[in-house]
């Protein structure tokens, strides 16, 4: 008998599941991997075999040809709350994690002692994905993007309000949005249709396709239109979503007199916003904010929470202060200050 | 409150000048007094608080969040007013139920003034309980005096003379002889009521600056050349019976040299150099040939006291070596080209006592070529380098173009390696900027240590801040709080004007202005300098 969650082991290039041999999220080609959602800090191509939601693996199959042709391995999809064996006697859960659509919490099983995945997670309402569920465990690994007691993330609705108000103010111009290609730009779009903005929203060359597969999954996002099919006055008093680094970018100079806004949790602090050259910060995020991420571990309720990736510092002081067990692994790759 | 703070929150996401200038203006324009007078005072110089500093607000919140906690908040955030503001928003600090309604600028000023250290730990918090987010942070800002928020003092006043319709310079000319919340000066400017009048005040008149020189050359029979002394700039004013003296940014620091007070007893405004005596700088071996002056080091021992004890009086007397002037027994001369404002100085000054004042001699060549020889030459380790004025240009506040120009010496070089990093502020924060280096106390291959020598957080450009921030976060090897020590892979070019002897420091010296030359990613670190080498250096 050997030694208690001695399966489970924290490697530089990500969580290895031993006695299945696979690699949760792993940071480079690895024989068998298990991705909690499509974002390129936790997804990337040429695995030999992926096991993934069915939309994260769409995802993939659009970002890195998983699972196309020769070269794309094999993909394993698992819908939420399915569980499938894994070799070893490893049972893996996928449970939904409302972070994009698709993504999804790993729940793995093994001798009796269970071990969840978080990937990154939030617990606020999404409209293009089902809601976190809390699920026991015995070890958490858990996410710490915005891991700072200064976090917490407004109501969005309060978001959507400045926008519109923004854009209301503004006829002859145009309001930019930068918004990450997968999640954030299509949860935007869709809170502005839940809000009632009915007008057609222009789209970066870069967010069309994503925003295609959303629809094909089901999320309805309103007319879309191309800024590249458009002429310039007619996006006067519209609002443009791109990708971050179009922001300051030449390509927005095709648009009419933008106000540059920018959809993410970090638009919280002042200075971050400045740095980016932002006009119009909407406090907008995809990630648990500090009081969801330890209201989680409480919720949760494990023996040891491990912190993968983000301000894990202030997390583990947290854990420390209320005498929880935890431990920052230290994971290559991960993306450190920006979402 | 309110609109000052939303005042606040517009011009932080604002990039455009003339945007952030209609902000300010309508605010001015459309906000009673004395209001607007606090915004403007903290817009532009900034208010002061003594009971409210930093470090006030640094002990309410560790009593009411895990010190940890909020040390590595503040680190991330980069402003302690900021990370206030946001950490009391989480419902675990602020207060709950019925609080008063939010304060008016003036009732907010109010009560941090009549705070002391005793009562601000109860009285701050019970105020930012009646402010929500945006309020708060404007309230920390405006307590604690540095707003950081990209306008600079002179946009403030370029905002007033625009909401208003006057002229700036008139603004500039008044401003230091009125004090917040400056009532008068909008009665003038918004009411067309009389001018303040500050002809009998020992009131700061905004300095003439100095481009650096770079790569032009001038024409010697244009400019004149003067030295360029390793001091403190200084005002010297004396009007209605009382003498100032006034540093670069026109705070007044005449506490800090009461011998100077005494030492000029007629109407004038005087520019020159405050040094204290010594044989270093402009001694007898000195291409001055001027009665000496201590090096700088010695004048630091003097700076940002308060008081002055008699030792040091006697040990370490201020003289002014003057430069020039704007106004002489009345007269304002600030319109008169350089020529002739110099000729009245030199016939002014010796009716100045000759041990609290000398004038700073003009250094003759021929041409260009003859001057970068006399400035290559010195050696005199003090002189910073030279001055060119040009001969026709009258005294103008601020730094116009082509009129003077600084002209340094070459910066010293040595080779340090990195070993500390800390994140920066404002609009650096969250970037690792500010960088601890060190040199060798022996050979590195011999087992020799690093030994700290000197900070900088300047001299690179945007892109090699992004590299050397990605630099510290992937070499990390130890973290003391926000301190990162680096894994000491990376040499640096520092580039510093000068080095001294120093007890503060564990290598024993301490330079001057210290910046990042070089980035050597090339080198490697065992061919960085040893402390030897810079010890070589020391002059004095």
């Amino acid at each position: 008998m050997s030694a208690p969650f001695s399966w489970i082991r924290s490697e530089p290039w990500g969580i290895h599941v031993v006695p299945a041999d696979a690699w949760v999220d792993p940071g480079k080609a690895v024989d068998r991997a298990l991705v909690t959602h499509g974002h390129a800090d936790h997804a990337r191509g040429g695995h030999g075999a992926t096991v993934a939601t069915p939309e994260t693996l769409a995802i993939m199959k659009l970002r890195y040809q998983t699972g196309e042709g020769p070269s794309g391995g094999e993909t394993t999809p698992v819908q939420y709350s399915e569980t499938i064996r894994l070799p070893g006697n490893v049972d893996a859960t996928y449970i939904p994690a409302g972070h994009v659509l698709g993504s999804a919490q790993i729940l793995l099983e093994h001798a009796g002692e269970r071990v969840i995945c978080t990937g990154d997670y939030k617990r606020r309402a999404d409209p293009t994905c089902p809601p976190f569920e809390v699920t026991p465990c015995d070890i958490l690994i858990t996410e710490a993007t915005f891991g700072l007691p200064l976090f917490t993330h407004p109501p969005i609705e309060g978001e959507m309000a400045k926008l519109m108000e923004r854009l209301a103010a503004y006829p002859d111009r145009c309001v930019l949005v930068g918004a990450y290609a997968l999640g954030k730009a299509q949860r935007v779009i869709a809170e502005l249709r839940r809000a009632g903005h009915a007008q057609p929203i222009y789209l970066h060359g870069a967010m069309e396709k994503m925003c295609r597969l959303y629809e094909e999954h089901g999320i309805e996002l309103g007319e879309l239109r191309l800024v590249s099919d458009t002429p310039k006055d007619e996006m006067r008093g519209h609002i443009v979503i791109a990708p971050p680094s179009a922001l300051n970018d030449r390509w927005s100079r095709r648009l009419p007199d933008p106000i540059t806004a920018f959809a993410s949790g970090w638009m919280h602090v002042r200075q971050r916003a400045r740095q980016r050259n932002v006009e119009l910060p909407l406090v907008i995020s995809d990630h648990a904010d500090w009081n969801e991420l330890t209201r989680t571990i409480e919720e949760v309720n494990p023996q040891e929470t491990w912190i993968t990736h983000g301000r894990e510092e202030a997390l583990l002081r947290w854990n420390q202060l209320h005498q929880r067990r935890a431990r920052a692994l230290a994971l290559v790759g991960r993306e450190d200050e920006d979402e | 409150m309110e609109d000052f703070a939303a005042l606040i929150d517009a011009l932080i996401y604002t990039r455009s000048r003339n945007e952030k200038l209609r902000l300010i203006a309508e605010y001015l324009r459309t906000t009673a007094d004395p209001d607007r007078g606090w915004a403007l005072a903290a817009l532009t110089d900034g208010m002061d608080f003594p009971a409210v500093k930093s470090s006030t607000i640094r002990t309410i919140m560790k009593e009411r969040i895990d010190p940890v906690l909020w040390s590595l908040s503040r680190d991330f955030v980069g402003d302690t007013a900021e990370t206030a503001s946001l950490l009391w928003e989480t419902g675990q600090i602020g207060a709950s139920g019925d609080v008063e309604a939010p304060p008016s600028v003036s009732e907010a000023v109010a009560i941090l003034s009549a705070m002391t250290r005793k009562t601000a730990p109860v009285e701050l918090p019970a105020l930012l309980d009646r402010l929500d987010a945006p309020g708060r942070f404007a309230l920390l800002k405006l307590a604690t005096g540095a707003m950081r928020i990209g306008v600079s003092s002179r946009l403030g006043k370029v905002a007033f003379a625009q909401s208003f319709d006057v002229p700036v310079e008139d603004v500039e000319e008044y401003w230091h002889g009125l004090s917040p919340p400056y009532e008068e000066l909008f009665a003038w400017a918004a009411d067309g009521e009389a001018p303040p009048d500050i002809a009998n005040l020992p009131t700061f008149r905004p300095f003439m600056l100095a481009h650096p020189l770079e790569e032009t050359a001038v024409d010697m029979a244009d400019y004149a050349a003067e030295w360029k002394w390793d001091g403190i700039r200084v005002q010297l004013v004396h009007a209605g019976g009382e003498t100032r003296v006034y540093s670069r940014s026109g705070d007044d620091i005449s506490a800090t040299f009461p011998e100077m007070l005494g030492a000029l007893t007629i109407p004038a405004v005087l520019d020159g150099e405050l040094l204290v005596r010594g044989n270093v700088q402009g001694g007898e071996a000195g291409p001055g040939k001027q009665g000496g002056a201590a090096s700088f080091n010695a004048l630091q021992q003097r700076l940002g006291r308060k008081t002055v004890s008699k030792k040091m009086l006697s040990e370490s007397p201020a003289f002014v070596r003057l430069y020039d002037a704007l106004l002489i027994e009345g007269e304002d001369v600030r319109t008169l080209p350089w020529e002739e404002r110099r000729k009245k100085l030199e016939s002014f000054v010796p009716r100045l006592p000759a041990s609290h004042f000398d004038i700073s001699n003009i250094v003759k060549a021929d041409d260009f070529e003859a001057l970068a020889e006399i400035r290559e030459g010195t050696r005199d380790d003090a002189i910073e380098g030279l001055m060119l004025k040009r001969r026709d240009s009258a005294y103008i506040a601020g730094r116009k173009t082509g009129l003077w120009y600084k002209w340094k010496r070459d910066p010293l070089l040595i080779d340090c390696v990195l070993m500390y990093a800390q994140r920066g502020s404002g609009k650096r924060s969250s970037f690792f900027s500010d960088y601890t280096f060190g040199c060798w106390n022996g050979d590195p291959d011999a087992g020799a240590e690093l030994l700290p020598v000197g900070k900088a957080y300047s001299g690179f450009t945007d892109e090699e801040l992004k590299k050397l921030d990605k630099h510290v976060r992937s070499k990390t090897v130890n973290r003391f709080g926000p301190v990162r020590e680096t894994d000491k892979s990376l040499v640096f070019e520092v580039a510093f004007d000068s080095v001294h002897e120093s007890k503060r420091h564990k290598s024993g010296l301490a330079m001057r202005f210290p910046r990042i030359h070089r980035v050597r990613w090339d080198k490697p670190v065992h061919e960085a300098d040893r402390i030897e080498a810079l010890k070589s250096l020391i002059r004095d």
